[in-house]
């Protein structure tokens, strides 16, 4: 029988998933980028798991609210991320310090 | 009962796969795919929930939307991708370190928890009987019309701020000025003459 703990465990391996690709992928912003949307994804799994585990809807009307902002976030990410690579003609997050004084 | 096993392990396994080949991928391009394989499974996950209205978003937002932009820019941008891989396995070993660090301690944060006693006479929005897409909208229209407003506008000041990001008016390139032409006047932009026959001007 599948509990809450395994639905628990996937969130949590996927979470880590996401850190260890932000690691893993220090310079390019578009893995980056998709490495946050796999966290959210971990947390909303969560969300949702719990929400079914402990016969409460808010859960879900909360992994709304997360799944807006995560499609906002990417939005603008890859506004920042296209304008910036007009500036520069390159991704590398290394290279983002025009604006160090 | 055992077809519900069966179902969560092969979408909890494709959707772990999914993640891992987004983040270990060399190609941008079989990323985003492997992310659409994750976030597709981790739907099916939300299915085997019995969250289906969920389900069905994370599909039509994630794949759909999100999914479908990443791929856009990284086809839009002529990137060198094989130089920003090549420092991959400077970052692996720490990488893995704090991965298994946090693993542990997510491990650790639930060992050590279990519900609160009375939690259920303590249930903000009991999930009652019928369709759970019904029920969802009985929440959201009603209990938190406000936050779903204020989700509408966090959503319309990030599709102004990408316009406003990346629209630009490039010099190089003629177009149109509507209000110019209108405000065009012909008596100065031509002059008629008189010119008689035989004689030419």
């Amino acid at each position: 029988m599948i509990g809450l703990e395994h639905y628990l465990t996937v969130a949590a391996a996927l979470f880590v998933i996401g850190i260890f690709g932000l690691f893993l992928n220090r310079k390019n912003v578009i893995i980056l980028l998709m490495s946050i949307e796999l966290m959210l994804l971990a947390v909303n799994i969560n969300f949702v798991a719990f929400s079914s585990f402990l016969n409460d809807l808010v859960g879900q009307v909360f992994t709304l609210f997360v799944l807006t902002v995560a499609a906002a976030e990417a939005a603008i990410g890859l506004a920042i991320l296209v304008c910036f690579f007009r500036n520069r003609g390159t991704i590398d997050v290394e290279d983002v310090n025009v604006m160090k004084g | 009962m055992t077809v519900m096993v069966f179902t969560f392990y092969l979408f909890a396994v494709t959707t772990l796969l999914g993640g891992l080949m987004t983040v270990l991928s060399r190609n941008p391009v079989h990323s985003v795919l492997w992310l659409i394989l994750a976030f597709l499974s981790s739907a099916g996950l939300f299915v085997t929930l019995g969250a289906e209205f969920v389900a069905m978003l994370l599909i039509i937002v994630y794949v759909g939307a999100v999914a479908v932009l990443f791929l856009f820019v990284v086809m839009m941008l002529d990137v060198d991708f094989a130089a920003l891989k090549a420092e991959m396995s400077k970052y692996l070993p720490i990488g893995l370190l704090i991965g298994i660090v946090i693993l542990m301690q997510l491990a650790v944060a639930f060992g050590a928890w279990g519900y609160s006693p009375g939690i259920d006479e303590r249930l903000a929005a009991p999930w009652a009987v019928g369709e759970n897409t019904g029920l969802l909208g009985l929440l959201i229209y009603d209990r938190y019309f406000i936050l779903f407003q204020l989700a509408g506008l966090i959503l319309l000041v990030a599709m102004i701020g990408a316009i406003v990001l990346t629209l630009r008016h490039r010099v190089d390139v003629k177009r149109q000025n509507v209000i110019a032409q209108m405000h065009r006047d012909p008596k100065l932009a031509m002059e008629l003459k008189d010119v008689k026959p035989g004689q030419g001007l």
